[in-house]
């Protein structure tokens, strides 16, 4: 019994020491590529939510890196990328020492982010306290803590839950005045995104005249949804809200149209900018609103949706993605502008401008704040329509159509 | 018994243990607390589940327990105390779901101790939602690896010293019988209820103060990230391959598969599901009694042919 | 309003109750505790989601190519990979602890095989869902056949249990898996049948399934929480029982969210499956 359990130890700590020592790199004076990081949800629960918006985006950089010829450096010097991608099966622990193993094992270049809100926060302060620039794309700014004095390295690209309610109830108040009974039916998901979003709902309609009729949060996990469209659809109100994860968002949509409960404001969360929310429908979701959207108009953009079609095999999705894709034309700028120093390279990132596929892009205090807060299918385009006074804003459709 | 070495060889291995986090950087560090984590993890889940064959799936539960009190009391209170607290509720918690599971045995308290989990997830959610109006809490504890290392060791240790110490004792013997046959155990005037009663409640709180010292690598906590079933499916699995009813079982059952994840994940991001699956099903048709059993098994083997060639030689001289 | 919840929260259990049934089969019989239960219901959707976009077939007509595939595969699963593992255990409750993890692994394995032929992301196709009144009350095509389905199946199988010498086999293998071969019941046939039914079964539920909503490789796992759910109330291996509890926990689901609080369902679908087996160790419809 001693022998065989000592033995073992010997191995099990063999089979350890291997680990931790594997595939050091021996890396010369003369730099050869740039090394670049992620890890991301390739499995588990969150596995959805970074196929669709993370993982597709970092692979498209990264192929357009390479066929632009490499990283561009300062030098004018082009370095090829060198990817290295792990999997944190949707579990904390893991992201929190993948994150430790790009940094301090691998001694990657750049660290690209986890999806999420609960994951980036979960690694915020190990990003910051080695040195990392977090270009944050699926997750809003936080608002009960100041994340961005906490840590000084975090940049937010989808702005704060505030930023969408506020852009959707002044909607309602303009555009929609006349249109609605200012009535509002609001369900929303028992989750940290929903519940953020539906706080700032309430505060932002009722302060706008708008009577929250019926305010209710469901489950992560539910499946049905036809009681609560029941109870939404009996309440009289011509606004309806579902604050709601892409599984909700389909079947609400789905069972919307089952039934014929088509109210003159139809907004749904997550999931209704990806494009398989109008394939599944049948493309009959013309007016449908939510956060986000894309100005199709700019030919950058464009192209870009042409480039991520051809290399995953479908469109992007019509919120985070482009703002992914943006905040890794920001990192590749400021290293062609810095080189790979992180604190150059971060400082570069919060003060510079840039070019980017939803236009120039300039961040203030670590937060990009100038984007698409509520997206509108049109013509089978999710389409940016506020704030109205951006360039290539669409005008609302209202009320919104029958579902045909 | 054989086991008078196994305390020697407990401090043995603790003082190797101990040393780890001396001799290695941010992401050796790391892989030993999450290495730990699930040893601890395993250890405590195999003391009650290991000689009593019941399979419990409510390990998330406790987990959860652990970091959310930290969660929830991070700001106000020094570590230690939320640990003390910790164990506290999780200790009554572990009264409460004891008593309820009682009559219930097999596949139905599998199921039982799941549904419990889940249940306590949804809950805690609803809680949050509705009378808190937050969900996902921030942890600001300062406690840095090292220390987190160090207590999930004392865990660990802990774990395998109850167990060391109740397989040798009264106790011991009682929890095996419940184990063979729970009535037949009865019948021979064991307190079947208290034992596995007992049993539970020290399992559980070893497992509730695992989820509190984890807790302030994260940072941010929800229902969802603390409760995540995963981690219950895990520790089940890691138990049962090194072998559930031995000392060491768990240890080795955990340590080489937690390895097996981490150079997986690294060395095939994008097939690691798929070869995980291939393991395990290569595993149950290979080691059909956990990993240590295969292994004494070859060892006894050896040791037999060995006896048998040491008493053939006189044999051959009597020729 | 009490009756629409009322027809709601059946329809919506008649669907669990497709999900359930199979692995109810699969457990009571063939004594195999199909851990990736789930993931052979998503692999029928994937599997319709193939057809249709292939041969242009809308997803009822999938179900003919689909369900006797489901069939097929879980038959040949048994065979060379559940047999030999019941064989090794000598009819001891071994088979138990040695089926999870197997198919724990099994689980894995068509995880990692649909993420990498589908993405991991959602799949779905263009459908649109005919709605059927009932009384006044607007639901899913796709789910009253579901249900509908569900009854049908399982009063079958039922009826065929107690009436026919092949129920009466399986009820034999089932029940005491010792004695069956003694008077002429082969053991492996009955529980390979078994277990390829439920998979059959398993395959239309995916069917069923990929008409509401899209679906992701992951999506397995709620699946087989849910059916296990089911079954462990209804009383292991009991039909009826798995068609009562799978409707009563419809109506529990609609009833709370219209009643009490949307954000209570599946604290009450937890926390009414916690009370029966308190109540009754054995499920809701066992004796003893």
């Amino acid at each position: 019994m001693v022998e065989i359990t000592r033995r073992n130890m010997l191995m099990a700590a063999g089979t350890a020491a291997a680990a931790f020592s594997l595939g050091l790199p021996a890396r010369g004076e003369e730099r050869k590529s740039v090394r670049i990081g992620y890890i991301v949800s390739k499995t588990g629960v969150n596995a959805p939510g970074a196929g669709t918006t993370s993982i597709p985006n970092y692979e498209l950089w990264a192929a357009d890196v390479k066929a632009a010829g490499g990283l561009a450096m300062p030098d004018g010097s082009r370095l090829p990328l060198e990817i290295i991608a792990y999997d944190d099966r949707s579990q904390t622990e893991e992201v929190v020492r993948g994150i430790e193993r790009l940094a301090r094992h691998d001694k990657v270049d750049f660290i690209l982010p986890p999806w999420g809100t609960g994951f980036n926060l979960a690694i915020a302060p190990l990003m910051d306290r080695f040195g990392y620039p977090q270009l944050i794309g699926t997750s809003f700014v936080p608002h009960r803590i100041d994340a961005i004095s906490k840590w000084k390295r975090t940049f937010w690209f989808l702005g704060t839950a505030d930023d969408y309610m506020g852009a959707f109830t002044k909607v309602i108040s303009t555009a929609g005045k006349g249109v609605t009974n200012n009535k509002a039916a609001i369900i929303s998901v028992a989750d940290g995104f929903g519940i953020e979003l539906v706080e700032e709902a309430r505060k932002k309609l009722e302060a706008a005249g708008v009577e929250i009729v019926m305010d209710k949060s469901y489950p992560i996990g539910t499946q049905d949804f036809s009681a609560l469209l029941n109870e939404a659809s009996g309440s009289g109100a011509d606004i309806f809200m579902a604050l709601s994860y892409p599984p909700d968002t389909f079947a609400i949509t789905k069972q919307a149209r089952l039934t014929g409960y088509n109210p003159k404001v139809f907004y749904t969360g997550v999931g209704t900018s990806f494009p398989i929310y109008s394939d599944i429908n049948e493309g009959q979701v013309e007016g449908v609103m939510s956060l986000g959207g894309i100005d199709n108009s700019r030919p950058e953009m464009q192209a870009y949706v042409e480039r991520h079609e051809k290399l995953i095999g479908a469109p992007p999705d019509y919120w985070a993605s482009s703002l992914i894709y943006t905040s890794l034309q920001i990192l590749e700028q400021a290293i062609a502008r810095r080189g790979l120093d992180r604190d150059a390279v971060t400082e570069e990132i919060a003060t510079g401008s840039f070019e980017t596929i939803v236009g120039a892009v300039k961040l203030t205090g670590n937060r990009m704040s100038d984007l698409w807060l509520l997206g509108q299918w049109q013509h089978g385009t999710f389409v940016g329509i506020a704030p109205s006074e951006r360039q290539g804003a669409r005008t609302p459709l209202l009320p919104k159509p029958a579902w045909a | 018994m054989k086991d008078r070495v196994s305390p020697l060889l407990i401090v043995v291995v603790v003082a190797v243990l101990a040393l780890v986090p001396l001799a290695v950087e941010d992401y050796g560090l790391g892989l030993a607390i999450g290495a730990m984590g699930y040893i601890a993890l395993a250890s405590s889940w195999a003391l009650f589940s290991g000689p009593t064959r019941y399979i419990s799936l409510a390990t998330v539960a406790f987990f959860g327990f652990g970091s959310y009190t930290v969660a929830v009391l991070g700001d106000y209170l020094p570590f230690l105390l939320i640990l003390a607290i910790a164990a506290l509720i999780g200790l009554f918690a572990s009264f409460v779901v004891g008593f309820a599971t009682l009559r219930l045995a097999g596949i139905y308290f599998v199921v039982f101790s799941f549904g419990l989990a889940e249940m306590v997830r949804q809950l805690l959610t609803w809680y949050e939602v509705n009378v808190t109006g937050t969900l996902g809490r921030y942890i600001f504890v300062d406690v840095d690896g090292f220390d987190i290392y160090y207590m999930l060791l004392a865990v660990a240790v802990a774990a395998l010293a109850i167990r060391w110490w109740i397989d040798r004792g009264r106790l011991g013997l009682a929890v095996r019988a419940i184990g063979d046959d729970e009535a037949v155990a009865r019948h021979a005037g064991v307190d079947v209820t208290r034992v596995k009663l007992a049993l539970f409640a020290m399992s559980s709180v070893l497992i509730t103060l695992v989820g509190a010292i984890q807790a302030p690598r994260w940072t941010y906590v929800e229902p969802s990230i603390v409760f995540n079933p995963t981690i219950s499916f895990l520790t089940v699995i890691m138990a049962l391959l090194g072998g559930a009813s031995r000392l060491w079982g768990p240890v080795f059952g955990a340590a080489p598969l937690f390895f097996l994840f981490e150079w997986l994940s690294g060395r095939f991001p994008d097939h690691y599901s798929i070869i995980l699956g291939l393991l395990f099903i290569g595993i149950v048709f290979l080691f059909p009694e956990g990993v240590l059993a295969r292994i004494e098994e070859f060892l006894n083997r050896v040791r037999a042919q060995r006896t048998r060639a040491a008493k053939e030689v006189p044999n051959e001289r009597l020729a | 309003m009490l009756l629409s919840t009322l027809i709601v929260g059946l329809v919506l259990g008649g669907t669990f109750a497709l999900m359930a049934l199979g692995l109810t089969i699969q457990y009571g019989v063939a004594r195999v505790m199909n851990l990736a239960y789930g993931e052979l219901v998503i692999g029928g959707s994937f599997l319709t989601y193939l057809t249709i976009m292939a041969f242009g077939l809308d997803p009822f007509s999938a179900l003919a190519i689909v369900v006797p595939f489901g069939y097929a595969a879980s038959y040949m699963l048994y065979a060379t990979v559940m047999r030999p593992l019941e064989r090794r255990s000598g009819g001891s409750g071994r088979l138990e602890v040695d089926s999870i993890l197997v198919t724990f692994g099994l689980m894995f394995l068509l995880q990692g095989i649909y993420a990498l032929s589908f993405g991991s992301g959602f799949t779905g196709y263009s459908w649109l869902e005919l709605p059927v009144d009932i009384l006044g009350t607007k639901v899913a095509a796709s789910r009253l056949i579901g249900a509908l389905l569900a009854l049908a199946v399982g009063s079958a199988l039922f009826f065929a249990m107690q009436k026919t010498r092949w129920g009466m086999a399986m009820r034999a293998v089932a029940s005491r898996p010792g004695f069956a071969p003694l008077v002429g019941i082969d053991n492996e046939r009955h529980a390979r049948a078994a277990f390829a039914t439920g998979g059959a079964l398993a395959a239309a539920g995916g069917v069923i399934l990929s008409m509401f909503q899209p679906f992701t490789p992951t999506d397995g796992v709620f699946v087989t929480m849910k059916a296990l759910v089911i079954i462990i109330m209804g009383g292991v291996g009991n039909l009826a029982g798995a068609i009562a509890a799978a409707l009563m926990l419809g109506l529990i689901e609609a009833g709370v969210s219209a009643a009490v609080d949307p954000g209570l369902t599946l604290a009450a679908t937890y926390a009414i499956f916690l009370a029966v087996l308190l109540w009754r160790p054995n499920g809701l419809f066992n004796r003893g």
